[in-house]
């Protein structure tokens, strides 16, 4: 059905592809029309039939084209052509080995196991593709004038639909009509960017007006936007009207397939881009591939592998050639002449015996090592997603892997560089201090009540219910509300207000809306300048107006609410006018300045304050009580600074109460609801570091800028004072303190914000608004326009007022970075904030310590050579540490790892500096910790890059932020945080947390895990490989280099494949050499990952070397039982397939450390597995499978004493060395059972960075001395050490 | 974010849909399964390798495999075996003429005779063998040069055998019948044996040559094309492999039942060997029902039609006689490796209890300091 049906789909593609060849003039906007004006029309009248439908089809795959193109795919692996190469070498006469349709079956088989991997998540794809393209939706049918159900995938381009609330989008759809009353639709973009605040989309604004509800058939107009593309945040185009009118198009009218209708009970639009021309879909990237650390590792030895069997060809195809020259002309009748009779030449038998050897050798590189290596990467990706310990009750989510094959890099990490904000702390903002003209206020009632709710915190752990914290909270809320400041005279307009506030100042679970008021900014005295009090009012109007929060009401859908509000009286702009008309009026007013007609204002108000500030209910407005449910006024802001502001102004009585795209409704004390005309919003971005709104005073009708930025940018913007008038020296003043002041806050760990705001003449203004209209109206460049229109705004700035805003550390990054320290990891924190800041929370987070030597390294303008100055004292620790290799760094002195290093960005970017960056490395690497301080993104990754490459170690990043995405895709392993700030970092990261602390179960539980199995299993699988396809290699010395083998061909093909898979697979999924709790008590075993201990280049020679000792062992414990016997060729050869099979799973049980069921079961299942195929292959045909002839062997075998007797010794043979060998190894080496059985898993506390076995011989060495045992007795010695 | 999962818990998901969470009852968690399997916390078994589990280890094996190997060498060692080369290499052997003489394209068959010594008499059934050295039969050619299916009676196989079998499939136009370079190389010597008893006269030895093959190898893989009827017109239209004097179906004249591809001693070669060095099953003679040893000890003549060459390849022919046991032919090997692989144990038991109680002590005296 489904395949039918995407048929003529795609002949529909490719005839607009065809379409669009010729008309090349469409491919710079698209146009469209409203569907229902052609429903009569045939298709080819329609002008939007060239859109993409609103089908969707994720699946790579049809039918037809999956077996060629997954095989296409499937090839570009090297391995796979090689194997096939092999395979299809066995076709020719010459020099065959095996049958070659069997020879085919091993890459079929891995070839068909992967296929129908890839089907089966294609057809998964597809099923999913189906449900979606099946959902419902209204669109309006001509036919029937009204909205009839259709399924997601008959919307066409041009179709209207009808939304209700909650629904999701099923395209991109400009927004024509909203029930909402201020033509608003909200929406969730959860899907789309992961963050749930409500967005307000706004109807076109020609569509404004329409009183009643909207009547597609009345739509007329045509619209002209950009062509599909992948950029949530740009939408452009113009509507035409049939009057020609042109009306532009932002982002704000358009609503994204994906999000989901909130708050609105209804909303038309029109499609303008449906299916994979959405935005959403445009947007979908599919996973990353990065190779680990293990597999390239791995490939060298695979490169090893070829060689080793080169060589064994090479040997073989020598040795044949002498042997057929021993002969010389008389052939013996055993040597067979070429299928043509004609006698071969030993050169020419020995050429084609090496293509011969290469087939029979085959099994050496393991075919399906690749695959079973990404089977036990899922396993591993599904325990690590399954684990509790890695489940967030608060957000419900859990670690997300996104990249499967990188598992094993977990456990290999040398360097973390971790984003402060939002990783290491909390990114929920709490409102803590802040000063207003050069005054402070310091909030000590909210700092003690924040201390308590840590120490509540963690009472809070204990009991796990959340309603049992409540009514403390409350308690702690009312005790602090400074009750005893109400009773105090009246003499400010601002008390009253505060005793409404603190007694009706909603207990709420959340900090940040909780703030006391600080008394002294309340009992501000009116005796003090004017000024000063227009000052805090303007403060506060900018905390509430400066931002983008939106107000929602938990009742929703929004109801229509008439606003009669006093204030809006004072304001003369109507929701509607367009900006350009604002132009006309610019030129009536004067521009008094503010604190005069604030001053006015407050002597007019003053006498009547005290009456409007007792009386509960503001009387001057009505509608759905918003008054009473105040409380419940939630605000969603993109930031959480921003809400954190918006609530502290709330907590001054001057809280936001609503947000419509022309004007923000604000509650102010005694001045009851003012609404400001919001003109325009400079939105925030990271080169500017604040931003603005420009707003019609309704009071005053002045223009007035409100600025929110990073302190350092908007000191710099500030109007220098003019230094003659008092009022001149007043503010330098202000702004000197204020500084003072912000530096306080930055030290105690702050977050600093500052305030200011500008009042523009109307003159200004106009001139202004005249090149900020032509830069919005641009079609190109108008991003650039708009941040110069913004830079041109935002000067001589008058500073209100600057805040401190904390942040707090989540719950055990100290404990969490002390273990990773232990556990010998490198940790960097890169972060944006100021150096003092920074430099706190590293203090805080324990990353640096009061008795640490500390290196400050913050330049403002010397140059580089002063920069080499700085640097040079420390090239003697570099020097004189004797880690100047690079991957031994964690063996350099204590001495020097007790330094820290401070880095702030601009000297970052000179020590980034070709020339400059090895001093930098050698410097950072003597320090215990380094943190760089206001660093951009891009310094981030470079910092990142830098240590990557230069040290060539295995670096980490995390982060939660859209600004560590660069860093998150540098390093080898990217974890994202999935917190407060958006899913940008999730989506570009490899693996995502939901706490910080979890990063130490990741790595130091999961990572070792991940590593040590895989490390261990492809040891494995070399040795077993190797181990086989040697004791084909010993039997060429006993059959003329011939090329013979005694393993039937089928255990020779299947051996690999079937007998001895799943324990194998089983133990790299499950097996656990150390248990998870001493792995997370002893960190120090993590080093045994980061110096690849698990599997050293040796180590392969190692196995090769036991391998081959095995299969010598194998080999000829059967030959020397047979010897000079009547036995044939199988029937000696099975035995030894037997016993290897016995060797091979019985070192596996050895390699293994715990045994669980699913271990037994799969060594059991494994030899049923082969006696089963063997009895039953050597009874099925006593004519087939040329030439091997097994028939009934395995029965007879099954009769002779001999065969049991040789499968028990065998394997006891071949495995003693390595039994012994594994007999050392706990009591010795850094495993296991070390701490866990030694029973005192607290390790030497100085030995932080040591790699541990030198720490477990130390302390065998102080117990026992095992200096003193030499050989074999040694090894004894160590094993009985820890019994 | 937080506003809304603020909500989602004070209100208790009686607000549809405002938040994130909408509906906070319905939407399952995605807390993960607190199963021991989900968790990694299977019941596992870890192997700890202490001495006390692992001297026993040691000396359990080595107490089970000294007497298994003691047992083996003793029963390997009651077989009597006798092996008598018969190539005629030496310029002194009986057969050297024949050896210097016949190659495969001779006609006449070449006859000598060797004399041998029992020592000892062999009592039970005594199992003749033919052994050859340094004859490849394992060579990776040789072993795929044959048809099975033809060897099964298969008629279109009869007439055109498989490929594999060149360049021994016709000859002179015709399908050779058994095609392929095994059966092309059978092993034609003919041996009979003579007890010479204490007057001098030689009594024939009666040699059975039925029960010398797989049982399943006669009855199942080998076949004559067309049953056992007239084998000559079965095998009409084929030829004899080119070193064969007789066609297949007059290999043995005696022994009607014997010919074709059913004849045992040509599916005893045909039954490729492991090694170069291997001997294969030539005749049995049968125990006597009297309480005389079926071979007394004695002098014998080995009378051999001299049919194979070997000397070009540097090969050696044998002639073996031997008893067998429960585990077969003679070959002490198995035993003697049981035998050490057990007292390796056994030693290394020994080794570790002395360090065992020697670590001990030393244990107790350097725990005192600490």
């Amino acid at each position: 059905m489904a395949r039918e049906s995407e048929d003529p789909a795609m002949t529909k593609a490719s005839k607009v592809k065809r379409q669009r060849k010729k008309k090349p003039k469409e491919n710079k906007t698209r146009t469209v029309h409203a569907n229902i004006l052609y429903d009569n029309a045939k298709g080819e009248e329609n002008p939007n039939r060239h859109y993409a439908n609103n089908e969707i089809k994720t699946t790579k795959y049809t039918l037809l084209s999956f077996l060629p193109k997954n095989l296409f795919e499937q090839f570009h692996r090297f391995a796979n052509v090689y194997f096939v190469f092999i395979a299809l070498l066995n076709f020719v006469p010459v020099v065959n080995a095996f049958q070659p349709e069997l020879a085919l079956a091993p890459v079929v088989f891995i070839l068909s196991v992967t296929a129908i991997k890839d089907l089966w998540e294609d057809y998964r794809r597809h099923r999913s593709d189906q449900e979606i393209n099946h959902m419902d939706c209204l669109v309006y049918s001509r036919a029937e004038r009204r909205y009839v159900e259709k399924y997601w995938k008959e919307l066409r381009v041009g179709d209207f639909i009808r939304l209700r609330c909650n629904e999701i989008l099923p395209a991109d759809v400009l927004l024509l009509s909203s029930s909402d009353p201020d033509r608003l639709c909200h929406i969730e973009t959860a899907t789309l960017d992961g963050e749930t605040n409500l967005k307000q989309r706004q109807v076109v604004r020609s569509f404004y007006d329409l009183d009643c509800d909207f009547n597609p058939l009345k739509y007329n107009s045509i619209i002209e936007c950009e062509k599909p593309n992948n950029d949530l945040n740009r939408f452009r185009g113009y509507i035409i009207h049939r009057s020609g009118r042109r009306d532009a198009l932002y982002k704000e009218n358009l609503l994204l397939r994906g999000c989901t209708i909130r708050n609105t009970e209804e909303a038309v639009g029109i499609v303008i881009y449906a299916g994979h021309e959405t935005k959403a879909m445009l947007n979908n990237n599919g996973p990353r591939y990065k190779r680990s650390k293990l597999e390239r590792q791995m490939n060298v030895d695979v490169f090893w592998c070829v060689i080793i069997l080169l060589v064994m060809c090479l040997f073989a195809a020598v040795g044949h050639g002498l042997w057929m020259f021993q002969y010389g002309d008389k052939r013996p009748v055993f040597d067979v002449l070429s299928p043509e009779g004609t006698d071969l030449s030993p050169i020419m038998s020995a050429i084609y015996l090496f293509l011969t050897m290469i087939i029979v050798f085959q099994v050496l590189i393991p075919i399906s090592l690749f695959v079973s290596i990404e089977i036990v990467k899922i396993c591993q990706v599904y325990f690590i997603h399954q684990d509790m310990e890695l489940y967030d009750e608060e957000t419900d989510s859990h670690l997300q892997c996104r990249a499967l094959n990188i598992t094993e890099d977990l456990g290999q990490m040398q360097y973390i560089f971790s984003d402060k904000t939002g990783t290491l702390t909390e990114n929920k903002m709490v409102f803590r201090r802040c000063t207003v003209a050069g005054v402070e206020y310091s909030h000590d009632a909210n700092a003690r009540r924040l201390a308590m709710y840590q120490e509540m915190d963690s009472e809070e752990e204990e009991c796990t219910s959340h309603g049992g914290t409540l009514p403390r909270r409350d308690s702690v809320t009312s005790h602090q509300s400074p009750h005893g400041q109400c009773s105090s005279p009246p003499t400010s307009v601002l008390i009253p207000l505060c005793c409404v506030l603190s007694t009706d100042n909603p207990s709420s679970v959340l900090q940040e809306k909780d703030i006391t008021p600080d008394p002294q900014l309340l009992d501000k005295p009116t005796s003090q300048l004017p000024s000063d009090l227009a000052d805090i009012i303007d403060f506060f109007i900018a905390l509430t107006i400066c931002n983008t929060v939106v107000v929602s009401s938990p009742n929703q859908p929004r109801q229509k609410v008439q606003l009669t509000s006093a204030a809006s009286v004072h304001s003369s702009s109507s929701l509607i006018t367009n900006r350009s008309s604002n132009k006309g009026c610019s030129s009536l007013l004067s521009s008094p300045s503010a604190e005069s007609t604030l001053t006015k204002l407050d002597e007019e108000q003053t006498p009547r304050g005290l009456e409007h500030a007792f009386s509960p209910v503001p009387p001057c407005y009505d509608g759905k009580g918003w008054n009473l449910e105040e409380g419940e006024l939630r605000y969603e802001a993109e930031s959480p600074d921003e809400a954190a502001l918006v609530y502290a102004a709330r907590a001054y009585k001057c809280s936001l109460v609503g947000r419509l795209p022309d004007q923000v409704t604000v509650e102010l004390p005694h001045l009851g609801k003012l609404s400001f005309e919001l003109l325009h919003t400079l939105g925030f971005d990271s080169t500017r570091k604040r931003m603005s709104v420009v707003v019609r005073h309704p009071l005053t009708d002045q223009i007035t800028v409100y600025t929110k930025g990073a302190d350092s940018v908007i000191m710099d913007l500030i109007r220098p004072p003019d230094t003659g008038s008092s009022k001149g020296k007043r503010q330098k003043k202000i702004v000197n303190r204020t500084q003072n002041y912000l530096n306080l806050y930055a030290a105690d760990g702050l977050r600093t914000l500052c305030i200011a705001k500008k009042i523009l003449s109307k003159e200004q203004y106009a001139c202004w608004l005249q090149r900020h209209l032509e830069a919005e109206t641009a079609i190109q460049g108008r991003e650039e326009l708009l941040f110069e229109s913004a830079l041109r705004l935002e000067t001589n700035l008058h500073l209100l007022g600057a805040t401190g805003i904390e942040d707090r550390l989540q719950d055990g990054v100290p404990e969490t970075i002390a273990s990773l320290r232990k556990a010998g990891l490198q940790i960097w924190v890169l972060t944006g904030d100021k150096q003092e800041t920074a430099v706190n929370i590293a203090y805080a987070c324990k990353l640096l310590h009061y008795i640490q030597a500390k290196f400050l390294c913050s330049s403002t303008e010397q140059a580089t050579k002063s920069f080499h100055g700085s640097f040079a004292p420390f090239e003697i620790y570099s020097s004189s540490s004797p880690s100047s290799h690079s991957s031994s760094h964690t063996a350099a002195p204590f001495t020097v790892h007790r330094l820290g290093l401070v880095i702030d960005g601009r000297t970052l970017a000179y020590a980034l500096d070709k020339s400059l960056e090895d001093k930098f490395l050698a410097v950072a690497r003597s320090c215990r910790s380094v943190l760089c301080c206001r660093s951009t993104p891009l310094q981030k990754s470079m910092v990142v890059k830098l240590v990557r490459n230069k040290l060539k170690v295995m670096t980490l990043a995390i982060g939660d932020g859209a600004n560590d995405v660069s860093m998150i895709q540098v390093a080898d392993v990217g974890v994202g945080i999935s917190g407060q700030e958006g899913m940008q970092a999730v989506m570009a990261s490899d693996f995502a947390l939901p706490r910080f602390r979890y990063l130490q179960k990741l790595l130091l539980v999961h990572g070792h895990w991940c590593y040590s199995r895989l490390a261990n299993m492809i040891l494995y699988f070399f040795y077993k490989n190797a181990m086989f396809v040697a004791l084909i290699f010993w039997y060429q010395f006993y059959c003329g280099f011939s090329g013979s083998a005694m393993i039937d061909q089928w255990y020779l093909i299947f051996f690999n494949l079937m007998f001895s898979a799943f324990p194998q697979l089983i133990t790299g999924t499950l097996d656990k050499d150390v248990s998870a709790e001493t792995l997370q008590q002893l960190p120090q075993l993590y080093v045994n990952g980061q110096n690849s201990e698990e599997y050293k280049p040796y180590m392969f020679w190692m196995n090769m070397i036991d391998a081959f000792y095995q299969s010598l062992v194998c080999f000829f414990i059967p030959y020397f039982a047979y010897a000079d016997s009547d036995v044939d060729l199988f029937t000696w050869g099975t035995p030894i397939t037997t016993l290897a099979l016995f060797t091979i799973l019985v070192h596996l049980g050895i390699e293994t450390k715990t045994w669980t069921w699913m271990n037994w079961l799969s060594i059991a299942f494994s030899i049923a597995l082969f006696f089963t195929v063997a009895l039953c292959y050597n009874a099925s045909c006593p004519t087939c499978y040329t030439p091997s002839n097994p028939y009934w062997t395995m029965q007879r075998l099954l009769q002779d004493p001999l065969f049991y007797l040789l499968c028990v010794i065998t394997p006891l043979v071949a495995l003693l060395p390595s039994w012994i060998n594994s007999l050392q190894k706990p009591a010795g080496t850094s495993s296991a059972s070390a701490g866990s059985r030694w029973g005192h898993p607290s390790p030497a506390p100085r030995h932080h960075r040591g790699p541990f076995y030198k720490q477990s011989n130390r302390a065998g060495g102080a117990r026992w001395g095992p200096q003193t045992l030499r050989g074999a007795c040694q090894i004894s010695t160590l094993y009985f050490l820890q019994k | 974010m937080m506003a809304s999962s603020y909500n989602a818990k004070e209100e208790d998901g009686h607000h549809s849909g405002a938040s994130s969470h909408g509906g906070a009852g319905a939407v399952k968690s995605k807390k993960p399964d607190n199963t021991a399997f989900k968790q990694q916390r299977l019941p596992a078994w870890q192997p700890i390798l202490t001495a006390g589990t692992v001297l026993p280890a040691f000396f359990v094996i080595g107490l089970i495999f000294i007497p298994i190997g003691i047992g083996l060498f003793v029963s390997s060692n009651n077989i009597k075996e006798f092996e008598i080369d018969y190539t005629g290499v030496g310029e002194s052997s009986p057969c050297h003429s024949c050896a210097k003489n016949f190659s495969w394209n001779s006609t006449t068959p070449c006859l000598c005779s060797v004399d041998f010594t029992l020592e000892q008499p062999f009592e039970s059934n005594v199992f003749m063998y033919y052994g050859l050295s340094n004859f490849y039969q394992n060579h990776r050619r040789y072993v795929k040069s044959r048809d099975d299916s033809q060897l099964n009676g298969d008629r279109s196989a009869l007439t055109s055998p498989s490929k594999e079998c060149e360049p021994y499939r016709t000859s002179e136009g015709l399908p050779i019948a058994p095609c392929g370079a095994i059966a092309n190389s059978l092993f034609n010597d003919t041996l009979e044996l003579y007890h010479i008893d204490a007057n001098g006269t030689s009594n024939s030895i009666p040699l059975v040559k039925k029960g010398i093959a797989w049982w399943t190898d006669k009855h199942v893989k080998f076949r004559n094309p067309g049953g056992n009827g007239n084998l000559t017109v079965a095998f009409q239209g084929t030829n004899k492999p080119v070193n064969w004097r007789r066609p297949v179906y007059e290999l043995d004249p005696s022994d009607s039942e014997n010919n074709g591809f059913i004849n045992e001693d040509f599916i005893v070669w045909m039954r490729t060997a492991a090694l170069p060095t291997f001997r294969k099953l030539y005749r049995i003679i049968q125990k006597k029902p009297s309480s005389t040893p079926t071979l007394p000890s004695g002098k014998y003549v080995l009378n051999i039609t001299y049919n194979y060459p070997v000397l070009s390849f540097d090969g050696r022919k044998r002639m073996i006689l031997s008893t067998i046991s429960w585990m077969g032919g003679k070959n002490p090997f198995l035993g003697i490796a049981y035998i050490t692989v057990g007292s390796i144990c056994f030693f290394l038991g020994v080794v570790l209890l002395i360090i065992h109680h020697k670590y001990d002590t030393r244990n107790n005296s350097a725990d005192i300091p600490n």
